[in-house]
Formats: C-alpha cells, structure tokens, sequence
C-alpha cells in the first residue's frame, strides 16, 4: 500500500470534487460534507470520467409507486450513459456485485504526522500547520 | 414426432361456430338484446377467416369455420400428436363489445359454452378464463365465479386493449389472479381500441399480425416498468403467439437502459433479465427463427433459460406442416422440458 498526499482539505468544500492523477490513473475525490472519498474517474461500462457526471441520491423502492431519498450527493451518474455509482463503494446501483467503479480510501492527515513518512507527495508541498487528504493505493 | 412424449398444448384455439351458439348460455336479456340488435357475429379482424394463418389447410373444414367441434380437435390434433393435455384460449371478441356489461355478458357465455361442449367431454382438455378486461371489477367477477373450477388453469387477455397492461387500474385482476395460483396469458389480439402499430393503422393484415410482435414487447416493457412483477410476486404472465426470438435482443436493450435510468422506476432493483426469466413464459409458436440446428441452438443459449418456452400448435392457425411442431436440433433434454416440464411448472393446476 502507498500512502499519496493529494490535496489540502480546504481544497474540496462540501459537496466538491476534485481530479487528482496517481501512477497516470485520475482519481475524483469528493467532499461529501466532511467525508472524504475517492473512486476512479473512469466509468466501467465505457469510460466516460465520472468527474463529471452529476450527483444524486440513493433512490430506493419498497413497492411501486412508493419512494425512499436517502443521501443526498452520494451518488453520481456517468455524464455519457447515466449510470449510477455510489461514492462510498464504487458499486452501481442494480447490480452492486457486477458493475462497480474502484473506489479509495481518502484519510485525512496532520501535516505533523507526515513530515515522517513514508508517502509521496509529488505536487504537494506538506507543511506542519496543514491538514491534507492522503489517498492509498 | 412428439407422440409418445406426453406433450401439453398450451395454445388451442377452438373456435365459436357462431353467435347462434352462445345464445342458450346468455342470461335472457342478452340473447334477446343480440338478436334484437340483429348482432350475428364478435370476430375481430386478427385472423380473418380466409387468411392462411388462420387455419392449416389440412384443418381447414369444407364450410364454416376451422375447430368448432371437439371431434375436429381430437382427429386433428389430440390423437394423431398424442397430446396430453390442452389447454384451449378461445380468441372469441369478448374484449370487442365498448359496453362492459356486454363483454362480460360474452365472457361468461364463452367460458361456459367451453366447459359444456369442451371441457366436459374430453379428460384431456383445460382452459382459459376469458375477462372483459374493459372492467376490472367484471373482470374479476368473472375470475371469482370460474377459479373454483381447476380445468381453468389461468387467465387470458389479449395483447392489446384499452391502456397498458402494467398499469395500475389493472392491478386488482392480477391480485386476484395471484390469490388463485392463476397465471394471467397475454395473446396476440386486439380490441382495436389503438392501431395496431405505435404510429398508426397498417394497411394489411401482414403488418398488423407481425407488429403483434412489437405489441408484446410493449407490454413487456409496461409491467415491467410499472413494478407488476414486484407488486405480484407469486404471479407468473405467458405469453402466447407472441414468438419468442425478440426477447434476447428486447431484454439486451431494456436492460441497457434500465442501468441509466433506475431512478424513474427504482422498484425494479434487479436486473429486468432476471425478472423475465422467472416470471414470464413464452408459447413456442409461431417460431420465427433460423432455420439451421446451429442458429437455433443460438436463440436458446441467447435465452439465458431453458425454462421459458412452453410448447403449443396453435391450432388451428397454420404455424407448421406434416406433424412435426418442433424446430430442428433441440436436445432430447430441452424437448422434454418445453413439452413437459415447463408446462407444469408454469401451471400450478397441472402439477
């Protein structure tokens, strides 16, 4: 596992996002009111960049016609076909075991703490007094 | 050959001789209101008497109409293919009348005329229940007052009616449907309420039959999409004369579009090709397939089930020759399963 610091968390407010490129793959982080998640900015059905596709809410059905809206920006549909991907698991919607984008784990890190290492931070410059969004991959 | 295999024909079509016929099982006002309209006839156009499809020339009686008497049924077909079972959807215009009262007024005359000179004088022989579809309610009257008797093994409406099958408005026949381990049968057919294709009336009888084809694919769609399948988890729906080789390619693209558009219709949160292949069944003819054993096993592996296809003649419209019914290159296993096994499996009642 490689620990990348990609970001200062003042660079994604809640509810934005971010394109971020480790080892030549984009990652899209998202701010999702305070929690930090990444999934690959590469759709599985045909590559469309989920960076930007638009976000929506897990939509859930008990029976027709009856409607449960739950999390609210959590889910993002590819901007070519419409599909749909949660932000926490990658899984689309429908068939979560088959069709999932990859997702990353996004920690958010004391600059302190990364003074020590070991991670890699090739754009960014780590300061003590900051705290940064470390992505593993 | 198929005799000797016990086969069960899920899709006969005997045939009312005429409105003289019915007469004795309407209640008094209704025989009286037909005569006084001077009505003589509820055929719809969908098989017109001198059209080939309607019935094989071998079938085919000097005069009159094809299949009217149960000795037809059992020289032509019950006996020369060793059937097992039949099960008889009489296509008579019962969704024709715009009167609700008078549609159920035939549905009812039909029903028992079936039992009384058909099911009644033959072991072999199961049926349909005939609804005016064009009231729920009478619709459902109809059920409660024939699902006692088990030689009705399911319910039958036509293909096309007055709205789509997956609304709602309909959802009380398919309760009661379910209640009684009934499957609903969807046939090709019109009430001719909407043209026969999406855009409008076709000038030949070839277009209407084939776009029948569509029609199917439509209502598909429709309960599907309306959520008939979750609502009605116990209910299985056949489709029959509707041919089956679309389904591959209807399923291909329903589900594509399902991926990008979950969100109008989230009740449907497993894939639609799952769905059909366990709630939904298929006659077999008219099979408008390949011709080569090799394509043919193709259409089925494209399938994805070999559960899906139930065998029928569709006698008596002509759907193929000599007495062979099958299409070439089946296995023994699959043969059994689409004569045999899926047939009883479908049919609570036949098991």
């Amino acid at each position: 596992m490689t620990r990348h610091v990609v970001a200062t968390i003042d660079e994604i407010k809640p509810g934005g996002r971010k394109v971020v490129t480790i080892d030549d793959r984009e990652i899209v982080i998202f701010n999702l009111n305070g929690d930090y998640v990444g999934i690959l900015n590469r759709c599985p059905h045909q590559g469309g960049k989920l960076c930007d596709g638009v976000v929506t809410a897990l939509i859930t059905s008990n029976e027709p016609g009856q409607i449960n809206y739950a999390r609210p920006g959590e889910i993002i549909r590819c901007p070519w076909h419409g599909w749909f991907f949660d932000l926490r698991s990658g899984q689309s919607w429908g068939e979560p075991d088959r069709i999932k984008t990859r997702n990353y784990n996004v920690a958010v890190t004391g600059g302190n703490e990364l003074v020590e290492g070991p991670y890699q931070a090739e754009t960014i410059e780590v300061t003590t007094d900051q705290q940064y969004l470390v992505v593993e991959t | 050959m198929i005799r000797g295999l016990n086969p069960i024909d899920c899709d006969v079509h005997p045939n009312v001789p005429g409105l003289k016929t019915l007469l004795p099982f309407m209640e008094p006002y209704w025989a009286d209101t037909l005569v006084q309209r001077g009505m003589h006839e509820l055929d719809s156009i969908s098989y017109p008497n001198n059209s080939p499809l309607t019935a094989r020339a071998d079938w085919r009686p000097e005069t009159g109409k094809p299949a009217t008497t149960l000795e037809q049924l059992q020289s032509q077909l019950l006996d020369p293919f060793g059937i097992d079972i039949a099960i008889l959807n009489c296509l008579y215009g019962v969704q024709l009348p715009f009167s609700e009262d008078m549609g159920a007024a035939y549905a009812r005359a039909v029903n028992d005329w079936i039992v009384k000179e058909w099911l009644d004088r033959d072991p072999r022989l199961r049926a349909s229940i005939l609804i005016p579809i064009q009231s729920p309610e009478l619709a459902i009257a109809e059920i409660e007052r024939l699902a006692g008797d088990k030689r009705f093994v399911q319910i039958m409406t036509l293909v096309a009616g007055e709205t789509m099958l997956g609304r709602r408005h309909h959802w009380p026949i398919y309760e009661a449907a379910e209640r009684h381990g009934l499957p609903i049968a969807i046939h090709a057919g019109s009430s001719y309420r909407n043209p026969s294709t999406a855009n409008g009336w076709g000038s030949y009888h070839i277009e209407d039959y084939v776009s029948q084809a569509i029609t199917f694919q439509s209502q598909l769609a429709s309960l599907l999409s309306e959520g008939a399948f979750r609502k009605f988890p116990d209910l299985t729906f056949v489709m029959l004369e509707s041919g089956f080789t679309w389904v591959p390619a209807f399923l291909w693209r329903f589900k594509k579009y399902w991926r990008g558009l979950t969100m109008e219709i989230p009740w449907v949160d497993r894939s639609p090709v799952d769905i059909v292949r366990e709630r939904v069944r298929f006659s077999l003819t008219p099979f408008d397939g390949p011709q080569s054993e090799a394509d043919i096993t193709k259409i089925f592996e494209h399938l994805g089930s070999d559960e899906l296809v139930l065998f029928s003649t569709d006698y008596p419209h002509w759907q193929f020759d000599g007495n062979d019914p099958l299409p070439p290159g089946l296995s023994d296993d699959l043969v059994r399963k689409i004569l045999v096994d899926n047939p009883r499996q479908t049919y609570a009642r036949l098991r």
